[in-house]
């Protein structure tokens, strides 16, 4: 028996393969822009620290492991991998029903939660994160609010320490999971579901056996995205953060402003940068792989 | 007629037809649930999607609704499923009203129009779907998917991806997964509607053979007539949120209630013309021409404007213009206008007087040379053919 049926994925693959070049000519300027404000002086940036360093190859490599085996920047990275993976779970967890609700509900109910999801999006992030400060505070609205309603007897410290550094910078990553759930969310053919339940299962049975397995492309990729921009954190636990709650980008930014140690700064910079493309390049397989999954 | 007849009376025996089929051990236990559609309506706002309908299906029928689309068909099919509510009238499952239980405890099995295939389960997993739904042992599932493999000729796709099957593949697998548990209906919503031509006739006779084995009932939804016709113990033809008729596929392709049906379920000729008032057994139309067509009485014979109903294939085309004195055959001359070849048939159109032209339909036997366009010929069928139906409001 031979059955030959076109499938939509070959169609799509064969038309979308033939303007390629003009794809890459609608990218130049973005490209452009991208290799002559970031690559090039990210290049320079290593290029003459290292080539300024006075001193033998042997002396470079054992400096090298001294600062990058040292107390300070072990606990750094400890407590930056650390707060990114508490900050992914945390918005992981708030963002997967909002997204859900996103694309199922409709009407007024689903507005409000897009405004106000998407609108502190487009507000600095330093403003955002004093408004938090203005909330968090000893003296702030929620603690004057728990001790009018008697839940609280003294002011809880709310930021500050690690708890601020969480609640910030959950609230400042929160859109990026939201909207790539929902993308994800969005793909998934909603007849699947309503065949689900046509066999008999329950509503529990699918959303565990279809619903969230088919959602899982888009956990991974707003987990991977979200943990990307947290390990490189720094004005939110810098403000909101305690005397420990210092993450890398925070140990670099000290090591060129107080310290003036530029060879430092550049290796932990290198180190933070092929941790995140390591990270991307997960990230970028997953969405492809996404791509064959939506199937639609 | 007596092919379709005894297509039906088949049925009634269960006797399991074995064409190129796998054969599973038969099952105890398995059968069909009766059906009653009870006035059931839904509208969309100001719209009436389906109209007070209503149909009984018998255990282990082959029920199909067919109609164009957005005759209802689908909404009728959603609300037996229970994804729409009825805003009137029941659904009964023998004799249990259902309509307050949600789709996941109805028990029915279904085959969705674009398969609603699992892409993240492999074939055996999609199968087993609602087995593990339904909390079923390791083994009793194992034992049951495998069963189903067989029964759709996918044994050695088991472990593959379902998204790597062809059209016809998936097709199966959703079939084996709606018959997996053995539920006592099945219910299908245009399943070969996205397949061509050749594998859809295939897979037909496969589901109608799955049917007759497992004595399930299929509420089956479709707007190609041929497939309804072919599948089908019974169709209900469907338009405008009605059913038009329910019968039979020879019936209601012989005898259809009214134009539309006749011309839904294939080629029709409709002749326009005035039922006379008086005659015994057989009725007259007086065409505008003044000639009369003759038809058994029936209870469409309403003095006034009506139409005589006859299939092309049943028509003679006679070349000359020797009209024929037979009372029980029906005569009209007339010229060629067109003869079309469409392979096993050869399709004329024929002008006659004062009506529109007739089609009549010849089998491609040898050595019959096509007419000639403008021929003089004369159309001859049985009365007894012909069916006098009310003209269209």
């Amino acid at each position: 028996m031979a059955i030959t049926v076109a499938t939509p994925g070959a169609v799509s693959r064969a038309t979308s393969s033939a303007p390629r070049d003009r794809t890459l000519l609608l990218m130049l300027p973005s490209l452009a822009m991208l290799i002559l404000l970031f690559l090039v002086p990210l290049a320079l940036f290593f290029v003459r620290t290292f080539t300024e360093f006075d001193g033998t190859t042997a002396e470079f490599i054992e400096q090298t492991r001294d600062l990058l085996l040292s107390q300070a920047y072990l606990s750094a990275l400890g407590t930056t991998n650390w707060i990114s993976l508490i900050v992914t779970v945390t918005v992981l967890l708030i963002g997967y029903p909002i997204a859900y609700y996103l694309t199922t509900a409709a009407g007024f109910g689903v507005n409000v939660v897009v405004l106000s999801i998407v609108l502190p999006y487009f507000t600095s992030i330093i403003v955002r994160t004093f408004s938090w400060m203005v909330l968090l505070g000893e003296h702030g609205l929620v603690n004057d609010l728990l001790m009018a309603t008697g839940l609280a007897n003294a002011p809880l410290s709310l930021m500050y320490n690690r708890l601020g550094v969480l609640i910030g910078m959950s609230y400042v990553l929160l859109p990026y999971m939201v909207l790539t759930l929902y993308a994800a969310m969005r793909s998934i053919d909603p007849s699947l579901l309503r065949a689900s339940a046509g066999l008999g299962a329950s509503g529990f049975y699918t959303f565990r056996r279809v619903y969230f397995p088919l959602s899982l492309p888009g956990v991974l990729s707003g987990a991977l995205i979200v943990y990307i921009l947290s390990i490189g954190f720094f004005i939110t636990p810098a403000l909101m953060g305690g005397q420990h709650d210092i993450m890398t980008a925070m140990l670099i930014d000290r090591a060129l402003e107080i310290a003036v140690d530029w060879p430092s700064a550049a290796l932990m910079s290198a180190t933070l940068l092929l941790v995140t493309l390591a990270l991307y390049a997960v990230y970028y397989r997953i969405t492809d792989i996404r791509r064959l999954i939506g199937a639609r | 007629m007596v092919e379709m007849d005894s297509l039906i009376a088949e049925r009634s025996t269960t006797a399991p037809m074995v064409v190129g089929l796998a054969t599973p051990a038969p099952i105890a236990g398995a059968g069909g649930s009766a059906i009653e559609l009870r006035w059931l309506s839904k509208r969309y706002g100001e719209e009436t999607v389906v109209d007070t309908i209503a149909a009984s299906i018998a255990p282990g029928e082959f029920f199909s609704l067919l109609g164009p689309s957005g005759s209802g068909k689908t909404t009728t099919l959603m609300m037996v499923a229970g994804f729409v509510h009825p805003d009137g009238g029941t659904v009964l499952v023998d004799g249990q009203d259902i309509v307050a239980v949600p789709p996941q405890k109805r028990g029915f099995g279904m085959v969705f129009q674009d398969y609603a295939i699992f892409p993240h389960l492999n074939v055996f997993e999609n199968i087993a779907f609602p087995l593990r739904a339904r909390h079923w042992a390791k083994d009793a599932i194992e034992t049951r998917v495998i069963w189903a493999l067989e029964l759709v000729r996918l044994s050695r796709f088991a472990d593959r991806d379902a998204r790597q099957l062809s059209g016809g593949q998936q097709q199966r697998v959703a079939l084996a997964r709606a018959i997996v548990f053995h539920p006592p209906v099945v219910l299908m919503d245009e399943p070969l509607g996205a397949l061509d031509k050749n594998l859809r006739f295939e897979m037909q006779v496969e589901i109608k053979e799955i049917q007759q084995r497992l004595g399930m009932t299929v509420l089956y939804v479709t707007h190609d007539q041929e497939e309804a016709m072919s599948m089908s113990d019974r169709i209900a033809i469907m338009n405008r949120g009605q059913i038009y008729q329910i019968g039979p596929p020879g019936e209601v392709y012989e005898r259809p209630a009214n134009p539309f049906v006749g011309r839904f379920l294939g080629e029709a000729n409709l002749i326009e013309g005035t039922v006379m008032a008086k005659g015994g057994e057989v009725a007259r139309l007086r065409l505008p021409s003044g000639q009369e067509l003759r038809a058994p009485r029936n209870t469409s014979c309403v003095a006034g404007r009506g139409m005589l109903f006859i299939r092309p294939e049943r028509v003679e085309i006679v070349p000359g213009t020797a009209a024929s004195g037979d009372p029980g055959v029906n005569a009209l001359p007339g010229n060629v206008r067109r003869c079309s070849f469409l392979g096993n048939i050869l399709r004329y159109a024929v002008d006659l007087e004062g009506t529109a032209p007739i089609t009549v339909d010849l089998q491609n036997a040898a050595r019959v040379a096509p007419l000639p366009v403008g021929a003089p010929v004369v159309l001859r069928w049985p009365v007894s053919d012909s069916l006098i139906l009310p003209a269209e409001a």
